[in-house]
């Protein structure tokens, strides 16, 4: 090949190379304008994030409200901000986050260092005079208590503050892109006390405009947005409860996007061509517990039968609609420190019989197995997932008796560990992995009996690194203790969900449930 | 007359009462721990200690009901756990809601149940009767979210002349005043919004009243028929009246008493929320509202939306004695 010839193909590549990253990036620029109405299940509960727990409501507050530092859009990975950038000292306790300069609050007020050190003071200071409204549930839950493990905030200049922690807290970044912990304007809580709930002012992409309850939360674009215009004029968030009916409006035209659709609706979904199907990247896990402080749980062979006797692909077909992912680790895969070198154990039920045998269980045995008397993502049917679990078994000569009760009882009895075997399930909230791993198997945190303390003492190294490269490792380790040691049978990683027309362009669903919208458009 | 309304307004105290202490026993003895229910999987001992505390569930039952009770002789009936909103404010919007809806649904129930009640009672036995009764039964045992969902798919999505459901479609600008979305479309003499509650109205009012419809049908039949047999109406037609006047001004209004109980019976049991309609229909009404604090555990809620439930029944079944007056004479109140 002569040189000319080598340059000319060079030159047709890159153009073409070039050619297609200017498509790629006509298509990244959206049209502006239009009202987008997203349909979903139920009203919001409180539009004041820290108050609420309800994905409802984080739908729209995460509009309305701005974080310290944000997830990167599809992931959990953590961006910047209200933050541009931060620093953390040597021995992980002394956070310092520089500010954005110049962006304000929907009501004017500036987003500067005391708004940040005031909304931190009256979610972890019981006696603040605005700690008012209701119990600040996730900011003792993700900060150990009030204040918890923040010793101290300083103001140190306009734009940078600085957060002093009592001992140092690994998920302490993951836990500020919380969509709780949305920086409300400390004149409009000021202003409206305990209703502050219904009048809600943050420095969002979008401005709240109205909210009939029941029916309709109504916002509009934030003009200013630090990040840009949002596409969209007006965003819509209307509850319709029921998934059928929900359906038809979008069918119908009078929805442009939805959630939590019938799983034999989904068919149809697939085969209109102007309806895409969107599914949420998983955040979650639903698993069946064995608890080793009843017999024959305690013996690992048992345990390890089990787990080679369920059969969860045919599970996920059945009863997920085929929206999960057979889960092998406790961790869902969209979270990093996902151990993907771990080999599930095999559906087999020879090898499954053999280690029954081998436990002294020849002929099988009895127990009791409780299941979930409400649906949760990552058990859409709970009672028939237990069903079929408990056919697997019958077929290794295993017995389950299948028992349930109301579901605050059901709570109850699981964190007083009361229950020999269960299926329950985690959603995670910060994207951190400590966040499944430690809260939920750690010895001091499981109730399923499970103490190990090696696994305690990897996760405690794990919280108290600030290196994210070694944490990582760390929890690798920690899924192979967790796979050999088998306290669970993990099931399924559910990935929820959407419809939209598909007119509706860029929406990237996030893992944790919820999303801004400001870079959606509408392509009409 | 007067006296009357006044005893049977007085004997609403112990009703109240009796109400009050029973939705308070029955939410507060079930098992499961409203806090632990409430903060569900993420629970932690300490989250759960301090939401029992701030809900009162610390204190000894008999402290937390005089408190209720105390609260409730001011018209405070508390405020939601969930949401933080004050309970009555939360009824003042969804009730007009169902209100509305029950109303509709009534007039659809009486408009279509009493004639065909009284043609199928007059034309006895013929292909009428039988149909519009086969109808009525149909009616008495039909699922209501079925309907709903085909009323829905049939009339927004396949032939679009209504919109499929909530009460007011995005971008039709009304200032909601009584909640009562008819009523605050005419105050403010905006047609447009008043063709588009309307158009909301009728696919909902359908469904729930489908049911009151079949019974109000079935009612009128048999009391009709009953009237129709007495030696009055064999009098009246030997005098030589029309079938109309017989018909209308002689036996209806004899038959009307069984067919007015009926009503205010059915209309007061769909002010009580119609859960499935509501929900079908995203109609923001107490039904639905209530169901969902109930699975919530959200108390103060469950037991403010049963109270009024209880009081509102009560006042329906009030206007129906008294209006039993205004159509017979020979009734008196003592």
């Amino acid at each position: 090949m002569n040189n000319f010839k080598k340059v000319s193909i060079l030159l047709v590549l890159t153009l073409i190379v070039a050619l297609f990253s200017f498509t790629a990036l006509a298509q990244d620029e959206g049209e502006y304008g239009g009202t987008f109405i997203f349909g979903r299940g139920g009203d919001s509960v409180g539009l004041d994030p820290i108050q609420v727990t309800d994905g409802e409501s984080f739908k729209v507050t995460q509009q309305i409200y701005d974080t310290i530092v944000m997830y990167k859009p599809g992931t959990t990975e953590v961006i910047p901000g209200l933050a541009e950038e931060w620093d953390v000292s040597e021995d992980g306790k002394t956070w310092t986050f520089y500010l954005r300069e110049g962006v304000n609050f929907h009501d004017g007020n500036p987003v500067d260092a005391e708004a940040i050190k005031w909304n931190f003071e009256r979610w972890g200071n019981l006696d603040h005079p605005y700690h008012i409204g209701g119990d600040f549930t996730y900011y003792g839950y993700m900060f150990q208590d009030y204040p918890g493990v923040i010793k101290e905030i300083k103001a140190l200049d306009e734009y940078t503050v600085r957060f002093i922690l009592n001992e140092p807290q690994a998920p302490f970044l993951a836990n500020l892109a919380m969509v709780s912990f949305g920086i409300a304007s400390p004149e409009a809580v000021k202003e409206h006390g305990e209703n502050y709930f219904k009048n809600p002012v943050g420095s969002g992409p979008f401005k709240f405009v109205e909210w009939r309850q029941g029916d309709r939360v109504v916002l509009e674009a934030n003009e200013d947005y630090w990040d840009g215009r949002p596409y969209l004029d007006e965003v819509v968030f209307r509850s319709i409860p029921d998934n059928g009916a929900r359906y038809m409006e979008l069918r119908s035209g009078s929805i442009d996007m939805m959630d939590y659709i019938n799983p034999e609706d989904v068919k149809s979904v697939r085969e209109d061509d102007s309806l895409d199907l969107v599914l949420r990247p998983s955040f979650n896990v639903g698993y069946f517990a064995m608890n080793m402080e009843f017999e024959p749980f305690d013996n690992l062979k048992v345990r390890k039968a089990f787990a080679h006797a369920i059969n969860k692909e045919a599970l996920i077909g059945a009863f997920y609609a085929g929206l999960a992912e057979p889960a092998k680790n406790p961790l869902p895969p969209a979270i990093w420190g996902y151990n993907d070198e771990i080999e599930d154990y095999p559906y087999d039920l020879e090898r499954a019989k053999e280690l029954l045998t081998e436990a002294g269980y020849p002929d099988g045995f009895e127990f009791d197995f409780y299941y979930m008397p409400v649906p949760r993502p990552y058990f859409p049917q709970p009672k028939l997932i237990a069903q079929a679990i408990q056919y697997y078994l019958s077929e290794i000569g295993v017995t389950a008796n299948l028992l349930s009760y109301d579901w605050g009882t059901y709570l109850d009895k699981y964190y007083n560990d009361e229950f020999q075997s269960y299926i329950l399930g985690w959603t995670g909230d910060n994207g951190d992995p400590d966040n499944f791993l430690y809260v939920l198997l750690d010895k001091t945190q499981n109730h399923g009996g499970y103490r190990s303390d090696e696994l305690h003492e990897v996760l405690i190294e794990a919280q108290r690194t600030v290196d994210r490269e070694k944490r990582t490792e760390l929890y690798m380790e920690a899924q192979e203790i967790i796979h050999d040691d088998v306290p669970w049978v993990p099931i399924a990683h559910s990935t929820p969900p959407l419809v939209k027309k598909t007119m509706v362009k860029n929406y990237v669903p996030n893992p944790t449930s919820t999303e801004k919208l400001h870079r959606v458009w509408l392509d009409e | 007359m007067i006296s009357y309304i006044i005893k049977r307004l007085l004997a609403l105290i112990p009703v109240i009462i009796g109400v009050a202490l029973v939705v308070f026993l029955i939410i507060h003895l079930i098992p499961g721990d409203p806090a632990q229910t409430m903060l569900g999987e993420r629970a932690t001992v300490e989250s759960i200690e301090r939401l029992r505390e701030s809900m009162g569930l610390n204190q000894p039952l008999y402290i937390q009901f005089i408190n209720f009770f105390r609260d409730l002789l001011r018209g405070d009936l508390g405020r939601s756990v969930m949401s933080n909103n004050p309970v009555i404010a939360e009824i003042s919007v969804r009730f007009p809601a169902t209100l509305e809806l029950s109303f509709f649904a009534m007039i659809f129930a009486v408009v279509v149940g009493i004639p065909a009640g009284i043609f199928a009672a007059t034309h006895q036995n013929s292909l009428f009767d039988n149909f519009s009764m086969l109808v009525a039964l149909i009616g008495v045992s039909m699922p209501i979210f079925w309907l709903g969902l085909m009323l829905i798919w049939l009339f927004a999505v396949i032939l679009g002349w209504l919109p499929p459901s909530s009460r007011l479609s995005v971008g039709i600008e009304m200032e909601y005043i009584t909640n009562i979305l008819i009523i605050d479309s005419i105050l403010q003499l905006n047609w447009a919004a008043f063709k588009n509650v309307l158009s909301h109205l009728i696919l909902p009012a359908i469904a729930l009243g489908t049911i009151p419809m079949a019974i109000v049908a079935r009612m009128t039949r048999s009391s009709m028929l009953e009237v129709l047999k007495k030696d009055y109406i064999r009098t009246a037609y030997a005098k030589g009246l029309q079938d109309r006047i017989v018909v209308y001004k002689h036996a209806l209004k004899n038959a009307f008493i069984p067919i007015i109980t009926v009503v205010g019976l059915q209309f007061g049991v769909l002010l009580g929320g119609a859960v499935l309609t509501e929900t079908i229909f995203s109609w923001p009404g107490l039904g639905k509202y209530l169901v969902d604090a109930i699975y919530a555990r959200d108390f103060p809620v469950v037991q403010g939306g049963i109270l009024f439930f209880a009081i509102t029944f009560v006042f329906v079944n009030l206007i129906v004695d008294i209006s039993y007056a205004a159509i017979d004479p020979r009734i008196e109140y003592n």
